[in-house]
């Protein structure tokens, strides 16, 4: 296996240090300047130029058309809603040109405000669109580079239709890759940067109702310290919340993942047992509730065991009790530690199946000769449960338990259908059952405290990561992942 | 001797028989418990009670089994107006379909693409975009949510009081774009497919357009299926994102989940709305537990790629 992984592509790169890799590109470009022909040279200043020389004139004037238009966008800073791109929108980055807006009485005029996150988020676009000027001047020379270079061995420079053609062929991951490139630059990394942003500034709607504009500010490192300090519009909420959240995700994420994993275990055996019939039906049976939506079935479950729903009815009924029982903490009066419960309970109603499905097909997999062998040894049934089928399919899971962990911890859905957070904390936000994410929902969408949720959820970013990272490196399926090259 | 193993082997086959016995009974209750929620919905799509002063009991009741049953919870359902939209249900249903129908035929393309990139194809940047993926995956979905949202309203995307139906464009792609970052199961399912059938035909002269085309994607065929019946049920599940993204004030836009949510908990539900939310529900649950009953064998396949690549 070791001398597969050291043969493995890109394996002998990493060994290169970081400097020498910038040095190495550096004097390449050099190199290029220097060697190149002077269409080459002419390529470092105007895109397109060794294109046009090397009479590759639909390449060139692609590259020329781009240069044009992102020196135009950076130049003539074109606005949108009053929030200009370009290199206005640089000069914006640090809120501190900004206009209230409103009627003058000096001029008569009506005047629209500036807009702080338009602003950030624009100035965001313009860095990538920088950032993709200096990729697209780095293709245009090396383009032409590699013209000259064709000629130099006596090869024509290839042609525009060959260069479309080599895109089905030896550049297909480009044509493949680009349109996800596209589409997870606009709408997963710059909304993520764009959030991460939000949480070193003031933005939250408390603050801005009282400007009464879009107007914020940069806020430095204060939303993350008021985790300590409790300064700030909900620093109070973070303070005294945070710590009995995070512990609760803890607490939450490790019950939920072990009570399914081992519930779904023994149910895949249950239902896998030799001789049983009806196999088919009972694992429909438990499909089902994979396959009705979420909101419908963990609804389904809240109004069972709401206060005027059957449950309640039925002990009351049978006079085991006087009153309703608020199993799943609605009210602010109601037990927070039976709503916990209840909530991994039925937690397992819902992640229970998925283990059953997925160890099912683990389950058939194992080597009958296995338990052969232990049973002329005189195994017992449950011994070779604990040393054969339990190691077996632990070993094979562990990929799915480290994700199914940081799943729950994201677990938004069981929380919010079933408690919506509660049992309320009076005057906070987070109520007994949140978890980070249902707390970053509250705090963004219902309170509009865009910064605090950014803190959330970078706090949540980071412990998911940590988890992530230590495990998985070290885990078979990141190691050996080249060898299936 | 020979007596004593055939007792013996008797006892042994009464005892599994006992066994069995036993794992059938905790089945059934397991199976029974599992069923209760679902069958509560279902029982409520079709209770048809009536006060003694003659008006339609709508709300939670706290008997389980109803006292009549019909059909008017449905007929309700498809001809009243929720949140200020005539015929809403329908059109709730049209406007999901819509969204699902083009998340799955980008999303699914987007998934293949990827996966079949990272897994059988050499470049520089593999291993980075490997990893990049990875972190931005790491990320909770709901922190770029309220982003997603600012920036499709600052391309007019949604918001926009002169076309509130370009919401839906808007919904479209918050839902697919980021697709192609979840490939890891399809890749699982790539690498198992021998390199030596893509090296031969590479030898052949295929270009790796060919090769994708014509061996890949014909074997391809449980993973197509597993990656399109995430994306096509993804939007009649999803309640907040929908939401969010075109707006609580656009009701006329809303897909079915947020519709129904919002009958019991929107910004004025009416108490009287459960038993047609649960009608809803059903509606909306047959064509999925359908699709997934007759896909089982290809969701299965995928759920144990997954879990052991991870």
């Amino acid at each position: 296996m070791g001398s597969k992984v050291k043969n493995a592509p890109g394996g002998k790169e990493n060994k290169i240090g970081f400097f020498e890799r910038i040095g190495k590109a550096f004097s390449n470009f050099g190199k290029r300047f220097v060697d190149g022909s002077i269409g080459t040279k002419l390529s470092h200043f105007i895109f397109g130029a060794g294109n046009f020389y090397h009479k590759q004139y639909i390449k060139g004037a692609i590259f020329l058309l781009i240069q044009a238009a992102i020196l135009a966008l950076m130049i003539f800073c074109p606005t949108i809603n009053n929030t200009p791109y370009g290199w206005k929108a640089l000069a914006n980055l640090p809120l501190t040109n900004v206009s209230k807006g409103g009627f003058d009485p000096a001029t008569g005029e009506f005047t629209t405000g500036s807009d702080c996150k338009l602003m950030i988020l624009f100035g965001f676009v313009t860095i990538a669109v920088i950032i993709i000027y200096f990729i697209v001047w780095n293709l245009n020379i090396a383009s032409s580079y590699k013209a000259d270079m064709d000629r130099k061995v006596g090869k024509k420079p290839t042609t525009f239709k060959e260069d479309l053609k080599d895109l089905l062929d030896g550049k297909f991951h480009v044509l493949m890759l680009t349109p996800t490139c596209i589409a997870a630059a606009v709408f997963t990394i710059l909304p993520t940067a764009f959030m991460i942003a939000l949480a070193f500034t003031t933005y939250n709607q408390q603050d801005m109702n009282e400007i009464g504009t879009n107007l914020f500010g940069w806020n430095g490192l204060q939303n993350f310290t008021s985790v300590f300090t409790g300064e700030g519009s909900l620093g109070v909420e973070i303070k005294n919340r945070f710590l009995p959240v995070l512990g609760w995700t803890f607490i939450w994420a490790i019950f939920a993942t072990l009570t399914c994993y081992f519930g779904g275990i023994i149910l895949a055996l249950l239902i896998n047992k030799k001789g049983l019939k009806g196999k088919k039906i009972f694992r429909t049976v438990f499909i089902m509730t994979i396959a009705v939506p979420q909101f419908i079935s963990l609804l389904a479950v809240r109004n069972l065991l709401g206060e005027y729903g059957p449950v309640n009815a039925l002990l009351q009924n049978i006079g085991l009790i006087d009153k309703p029982i608020g199993f799943l903490g609605l009210d602010m009066k109601d037990s927070e530690i039976l709503a916990k419960v209840m909530v991994i309970v039925i937690n397992m109603w819902v992640g229970i199946p998925y283990t059953m499905l997925m160890t099912s097909g683990i389950l058939m997999n194992i080597p009958s000769d296995l338990y052969e062998a232990a049973r002329v040894d005189g195994a017992s049934t449950m011994k070779m449960f604990f040393k054969i089928t339990l190691p077996y399919v632990f070993f094979i899971t562990t990929p799915y338990l480290i994700s199914s962990f940081v799943g729950n911890i994201n677990s938004f859905n069981t929380i919010y259908l079933l408690t919506g957070g509660g049992p309320t904390h009076l005057g906070y936000q987070a109520g007994g059952t949140d978890l980070l994410v249902t707390w970053l929902y509250k705090v963004t969408i219902d309170q509009g405290s865009y910064n605090t949720g950014a803190v959330i959820g970078i706090f949540t970013f980071i412990i998911t990561a940590t988890i992530t990272l230590i495990t998985y490196r070290r885990s078979k399926a990141y190691n050996e992942e080249d060898t299936f090259q | 001797m020979s007596m004593m193993k055939t007792k013996k082997y008797r006892s042994q086959s009464r005892s599994r028989r006992a066994g069995l016995a036993v794992t059938y009974t905790i089945l059934t209750i397991l199976g029974i418990i599992w069923l209760i929620p679902i069958l509560w919905i279902f029982l409520s799509a079709f209770r048809c009670e009536y006060q003694e002063d003659g008006t339609f009991i709508g709300i939670v009741t706290s008997n389980f089994f109803p006292r009549a049953i019909g059909f008017e919870n449905f007929k309700n359902l498809f001809t009243a107006s929720y949140y200020g939209v005539e015929y809403a249900f329908p059109r709730w249903m049209l406007n999901t379909l819509i969204v699902a129908v083009v998340d799955c035929l980008i999303s699914t393309f987007l998934v293949l693409s990827v996966a079949y990139c990272m897994s059988k194809l050499k470049f520089k940047l593999r291993k980075p975009f490997m990893n990049i993926s990875m972190i931005l995956g790491l990320f909770p979905g709901f922190m770029s949510m309220i982003a997603i949202y600012f920036l499709l309203k600052s391309i007019g995307l949604t918001g926009n009081p002169e076309h509130p139906e370009y919401s839906m464009i808007g919904l479209i792609l918050a839902y697919s774009a980021g697709a192609g970052l979840g490939f890891q199961i399809a890749k699982g399912f790539f690498d198992v497919i021998p390199n030596a059938l893509v090296e031969s035909a590479k030898l052949d002269g295929c270009t790796n357009f060919k090769i994708f085309r014509r061996i890949i994607l014909p074997l391809a065929k449980p993973i197509i299926i597993y990656q399109a019946l995430m994306s096509f049920t993804g939007p009649w599940m999803d309640f907040i994102f929908a939401k969010v993204i075109i707006g609580a004030e656009n009701s006329q836009y809303w897909t079915v989940s947020v519709g129904l949510y919002s009958m019991m908990f929107g910004s004025y539900p009416d108490p009287n709305w459960f038993t047609q939310f649960a009608a809803g529900c059903v509606i909306v649950a047959i064509p999925i537990v359908t699709l997934f009953m007759f896909l089982q064998k290809y969701y299965v396949e995928g759920v144990t790629a997954g879990a052991v690549k991870g």
